[in-house]
């Protein structure tokens, strides 16, 4: 997203920038915090449990040091006196404290794990469905590698988070806050001191956490531009050695680990100053309070185990802070992704859903553009106004060179774009009245880009009709002419096609992708170059299992090879934008229009 | 859709294995730590004495509890008091002083271990040969990466350094403990041994989870990328919900793995919080009824105490300690995963060279088959034998999936043949080192693939010695796009210094196409191997490329996979691919004449069609 004049924060824009103003810092965080208020709604039950546990556990951990001094302030006392009494409650109450303290606190592992773990899956899950619902536009100019850090990295930052993070702070805050109040119960005087340090500790905690937040914003994206650099490389790997590319790539992705090694060093100093702080502040305020106690100790107004009890209060009211810090490394990271991740959550669907879908339960077909412009900005139109009838069942060939808008015409019939003026209609319904279930069942657009999913070659084609059997599968495989070769692949139709189909080749998956529409069985198909990669005889087959699966739906068929004008009813030659040729094949091969002249250099190419 | 996991080690099944392995794992982390390990060691040493520094303290107080404070109400007690803060001060600032110095020493190093480590598997990726991607989701590559290596470095500097020095602190601490009072102490310690007892169990039980939850996120990764990149299909089909649930059920076992692991944990904490504050208990009881007895002072009581207090801390974090070693193990062992993966297409230990090839390609009974291909299957090459003369355009055509992609991949040792030679100038490339096969070799692939870069850098990419524009390389460079008819990046926002690939400009697949295909031009190769290299194009296009591509293919010797007859034209002799061999060669009309399953492949008339078109021909 390049970022212009008047940029807004709104949705993905503006992520890539530091320097927002106090308004848009506020409404990216009103974004963040009202996205993490809906994540932890549902959990709120477990949430206020956990916190009684932590509660409960802590004020039953923060007594130890108070029970000592009593042990030894009263105990040892009466013990003289042949009195076992008071010694004996003392210990029982800190075994039962320390044995309940213990159980709560393995309590609340386990259930915090689970209201993390349940965030988590809930944050995945909407995000997962809302870049799947956002419009192809969308994705094509976010760029699939943002999407893929947004899901992956951006959600470990959150994982971590959530995983220790908050328990940290949550048993920190609870344990500090617990201590201080114990300390001023017990000592108000040796309270004071330790209040007297919490001065330089606000300066020192401030000054780290104006220093570190920039770095951990630097630390994100050098992260990013790693991760995007790495899966380049290994998904064009075969590039990478065919062009030897391999220590060209190793510099610069050297640059890249080394900035980002930089910036992490720089958090680690930060930290380097910020922790060893903290324990000078409490040292120096143990010694304080030594210095104070140690006085009224030797004046008789102190105890010696209350003495005592104040300094392990003092100690122990620090030791939390460092794991706190780290609270705030891992806060600062999950903050940012959540500001990134609520962006794109808060984009809308270009193409969105309707609000009360028309019913279109059995599609005929017939699909009509009335008076249609489209374009991807206002100053750069791809289809100027044009109308187009096409009655059910009939079949299309639509031609043209490279770039006159064939694709795109194809994108609005499917509704992977809408039109920025006029409308789409399928059987008398405005395509964005459809409900997206009905629309694609009804359209289904077959792509020259045959991506395969991980998976066995039975499951790839089954996403066509996620219900089908076994033999459904097989009967629109042969259909297609794709049944001998599958059948000759190690494992038939279970064979795994491994990533990104590497040892398919592009014709094979051409045809799996074929099986998979002709299983889909819609009304209206669209076929983008779906045939290119594939031979002749496979061509052939297609072609013959088109005429067949064709006879009574209608189809839109975009080829270079004007192969397919055989089996079209009518065929639309298309130039910068604008239908300029429409007719029978017949009509417009004996003409003397673009077409004659397409077609007569086509046939002179073939034998 | 399942994902396939790669093939990973078998977990730790018995407890010893398990021991041992995660000692023997974390020690192949040796050579990477080699250059640091002077400056972790110092680290461990400022760390212990920072630990030993807490530990002098409650000495200092025993002392002044015993000493001035034990005659309170004398008047010089007071004067007394001084002198012992000012040595609990020093020593305060003593302990945060080496706590500095441990950071300064150890974290730095940590971050050059992490970055040679991540540059090294990179540089291992690219080595290791295509077979290795296929199997391999890259899903599962970059969490390696990234995630894995983040935790080995967290554990070098920070979890290894503190396992150390807190155990080496409790022991010194307990030492202390038996020390001030033999019973106090073995009270202290025979405390402790569910705690390692526990730790034990805890070992076995966790690695394996940890193991199980990296991979599983992993494979959500991998789901992740399929369901983006895929986005496409999912959209053409309305399979976004389908897709999720699938997401849905993978991301559920990995939270099953996650609370899994939460109950490990909890049950170590468990044992970690409940140990000390039993021991604490009992010592409380049996310490103040030994202060009744005179056994004790009441200095050494308070001194045992704060002792047993500093203690706290190095035994709870034990817990987390653990979990963090048996992560970096597991992240280790991913590590090697890869690292140990054979690299089965090297150089030769004693490359030959070619100083100016004259591009003779040949194939000598080649046999190749996938290594995962069943036995009941014959070789997917099954012995080829074709010859290119230096100079001579070759078209390859077979049917789809006959090993067409295969053939050209063996050229330039993406995948190396199972039995026979190709040879190129008479030397086996398999003798050749792969640099510089690969510098007379220029592959155009029929999946074209950009880089994120500009236009230039994608085209100019077999040129290291173009990098940056010079008159020499502008000249390359618009050959090429020239000879691609790649001239729509002049209408590109900045022409061709425009970023593509995938962080810039999409491009339509035509558009991808020509400019891999111009890549291969200005590679200037001896041999060039265009697989399919036209298919996206439209008529016109292609044959103007075509056009364009006869004036390169003159002086170079070419083999190019065909589909269609336009392509052919381009040869100036045919192979015919089938069943594994090359079962004729010929010109393009000698072989329409002889062989029927040439016409098959290659024709796309009907055959009454074709006999007139014959006649036509023969009549001339």
């Amino acid at each position: 997203m390049s970022v212009t004049a008047n940029s807004s924060v709104n949705g993905v824009e503006g992520e890539e920038r530091h320097d927002f103003t106090k308004a848009e810092s506020k409404q990216i965080r009103a974004r963040s915090l009202r996205l993490l208020g809906s994540l932890l709604l549902p959990v709120r039950g477990k949430v206020v449990l956990a916190m009684l546990l932590v509660l409960v556990s802590t004020a039953a951990q923060v007594a130890g040091p108070a029970l000592i001094a009593f042990g030894i302030d009263r105990g040892l006392p009466a013990l003289l006196q042949q009195d076992w009494m008071p010694l004996a409650t003392t210990g029982g109450i800190y075994l039962v404290a320390g044995v309940l303290g213990a159980l709560l606190i393995a309590w609340y592992t386990v259930l915090s794990a689970r209201v993390s773990q349940a965030v988590l899956i809930d944050l995945r899950k909407r995000v997962f469905l809302h870049t799947q619902k956002l419009s192809l536009e969308f994705h094509e100019s976010y760029t699939s590698g943002r999407i893929i850090s947004r899901q992956t990295s951006d959600l470990d930052a959150i994982r971590e988070l959530l995983d220790s993070g908050i328990n940290q702070l949550v048993q920190g805050v609870l344990y500090m806050s617990f201590t201080a109040i114990a300390l001023v119960l017990f000592d108000g005087t040796s309270g004071l001191v330790l209040f007297g340090a919490l001065l330089p500790l606000v300066i020192l905690t401030r000054w780290f956490q104006m220093r570190s937040q920039r770095l951990f914003r630097q630390s994100r994206v050098a992260s990013a531009s790693l991760i995007v650099r790495f899966v380049e490389t290994m998904t064009g790997i075969r590039a990478v050695k065919a062009f030897r590319t391999e220590k060209h790539n190793e510099s610069v992705f050297g640059k890249l680990v080394e900035n980002y090694r930089q910036v992490n060093a720089r958090v680690i100093q930060l930290f380097g100053v910020f922790d060893p702080g903290l324990v000078l502040i409490g040292n120096v305020t143990v010694a304080a309070v030594l210095l104070v106690g140690g006085f009224r100790v030797a004046d008789g107004q102190l105890a010696i185990g209350a003495l005592l009890a104040t300094l392990l209060y003092t100690r122990r009211f620090f030791d939390p802070m460092e794991e706190m810090a780290m609270f705030y490394n891992s806060y600062q990271s999950a903050a940012a992704a959540l500001e990134k991740i609520s962006g794109v959550l808060e984009e809308r669907p270009g193409v969105p859903d309707p609000v009360a879908p028309v019913d279109l339960w059995e599609a005929r077909g017939r699909v009509c553009f009335d008076n249609v412009q489209f374009a991807y900005q206002a100053d750069r139109e791809i289809l100027p106004h044009f109308d187009l009838d096409i009655p059910a069942g009939q079949t299309i060939a639509l031609v043209g060179s490279t770039g006159a808008g064939k694709s795109t015409l194809a994108k609005l019939m499917s509704r992977f774009y809408d039109p920025t003026d006029g409308r789409v209609r399928l059987d008398d319904v405005d395509l964005r009245d459809l409900h997206p279930k009905d629309l694609r069942r009804a359209i289904v657009m077959v792509t020259q880009e045959a991506y395969l999913f991980s998976g066995s070659v039975a499951e790839n084609i089954a996403l066509g009709k996620p219900d089908a059997s076994a033999h459904e599968i097989r009967a629109a495989a042969a259909a297609v002419g794709a049944h001998e070769f599958i059948d000759s692949l190690p494992n038939g139709y279970d064979t795994d096609v491994n990533k990104r189909g590497g040892r398919v080749s592009a014709g094979q998956r051409q045809l799996i992708s074929f099986a998979r529409a002709f299983l889909a069985n819609p009304a209206v198909l669209i076929l983008d170059e779906a045939t290119s990669s594939l031979d002749i005889p496979s061509e052939r087959l297609v072609q013959e299992a088109l005429q067949t699966l064709l006879a009574d739906r209608t189809a839109v068929i975009i080829a270079h090879r004007l192969s397919t004008v055989a089996i079209a009813d009518r065929v639309l030659v298309m130039e910068h934008g604008r239908i300029v040729e429409d007719g029978t094949p017949n009509e417009l091969i004996s003409g003397t229009g673009r077409f004659a002249t397409m077609h007569a250099a086509w046939r002179d190419s073939l034998v | 859709m399942t994902t396939n996991t790669p093939p990973a080690p078998p977990p730790p099944t018995n407890d010893a294995a398990a021991r041992n392995n995660t000692f023997r794992s974390l020690q192949r982390l040796y050579p990477y730590a080699k250059p640091a390990l002077p400056r972790i060691y110092l680290g461990m040493v400022a760390a212990l004495l920072a630990g030993f520094v807490a530990l002098a303290i409650p000495q200092v107080l025993a002392w002044l509890v015993d000493g001035p404070l034990r005659t309170a109400g004398n008047g010089d007690s007071a004067s007394q008091i001084w002198p012992a803060v000012w040595v609990v001060l020093g020593l305060g600032v003593l302990e945060a002083i080496m706590i500095a110095l441990r950071r300064w020493f150890v974290l730095i190093p940590g971050t050059h271990i992490e970055a040679r480590m991540r540059n090294h598997l990179y540089a291992r990726l690219q080595d290791l040969p295509v077979s290795f991607h296929d199997r391999w989701p890259s899903g599962q590559l970059l969490s390696r990466a990234v995630s894995d290596l983040n935790l080995i470095r967290r554990w070098v500097s920070f979890g290894l350094v503190l396992l150390v020095v807190n155990f080496l602190t409790i022991v010194a601490g307990v030492a202390i403990l038996l020390w001030m009072n033999w019973l106090l102490g073995v009270i202290f310690v025979v405390c402790s041994i569910p705690i390692w007892i526990y730790g034990y169990v805890f070992e076995e039980k966790y690695s394996v989870i940890a193991r199980r939850s990296q991979d599983q996120a992993g494979d959500l990764a991998t789901a992740v990328e399929e369901s983006v990149h895929g986005i496409r299909v999912l959209k053409a089909f309305g399979r976004g919900s389908f897709a999720l649930k699938n997401f849905a059920s993978q991301a559920e076992s990995l939270r099953g793995t996650e609370i899994e692991k939460a109950r490990a944990i909890a049950g170590i904490w468990l044992w970690l919080l409940l140990v000390p504050d039993v021991a604490f208990a009992l010592c409380l009881m049996v310490g103040v009824w030994l202060t009744s007895q005179g056994d004790l002072s009441g200095g050494e009581l308070l001194a045992f105490f704060a002792t047993a207090t500093v203690l706290r801390f190095p035994v709870e974090s034990i817990g987390f300690l653990l979990s963090m070693t048996f992560d970096a193990r597991t992240a280790t062992d991913r590590f090697f995963d890869i690292l140990d993966t054979p690299n089965e297409i090297t150089d030769p230990a004693d490359p030959a060279t070619l100083a100016a090839p004259l591009g003779r390609l040949a194939f000598n009974n080649v046999h190749f088959r996938y290594p995962d291909s069943p036995e009941r299957f014959p070789d997917l090459l099954n012995g080829i034998d074709l010859v290119l003369e230096p100079g001579e355009t070759m078209a390859l055509v077979g049917l789809t999936g006959s090993g067409k992609s295969t053939l050209t991949a063996l050229t330039t040792r993406l995948y190396d043949v199972t039995a026979g030679a190709v040879t190129l100038d008479g030397v086996d490339v398999r003798a050749l080192s792969r640099e510089e096969l690969r510098s007379h070799l220029a592959m155009a692939f029929e999946d074209a693939t950009l880089f994120s870069a500009s236009v230039r850098d994608n085209v100019l990419l077999g040129r290291a010695e173009f990098a940056g524009s010079s008159p020499a390389a502008d000249a390359v460079l618009a050959q090429a796009l020239q000879i691609a008819q790649a001239g729509f990046v002049n209408d590109l926002p900045l022409g061709v210094d425009t970023l593509v690939g995938e962080e810039g400009m999409s491009l339509s697949g035509g558009q991808r196409q020509r400019l891999a295909l111009a890549r291969a031009v200005a590679a200037r190769p001896s041999v060039l191997i265009l697989d399919d290299p036209l298919s996206a194009l439209d008529v016109n296009t292609e044959s103007l490329v075509e056009n364009a591509l006869r004036e390169v293919l003159v002086d170079t010797t070419a083999l190019i996979v065909a589909h269609r007859p336009s392509t052919v034209m381009l040869a100036d002799r045919v192979a015919l691919l089938e069943d594994g061999r090359i079962t004729a060669v010929g010109t393009h009309s000698e072989l329409l004449r002889t062989s029927p399953h040439y016409t098959f492949v290659i024709s796309s008339l009907e055959d009454e069609e074709r006999r007139e078109s014959n006649r036509a021909e023969e009549a001339l």
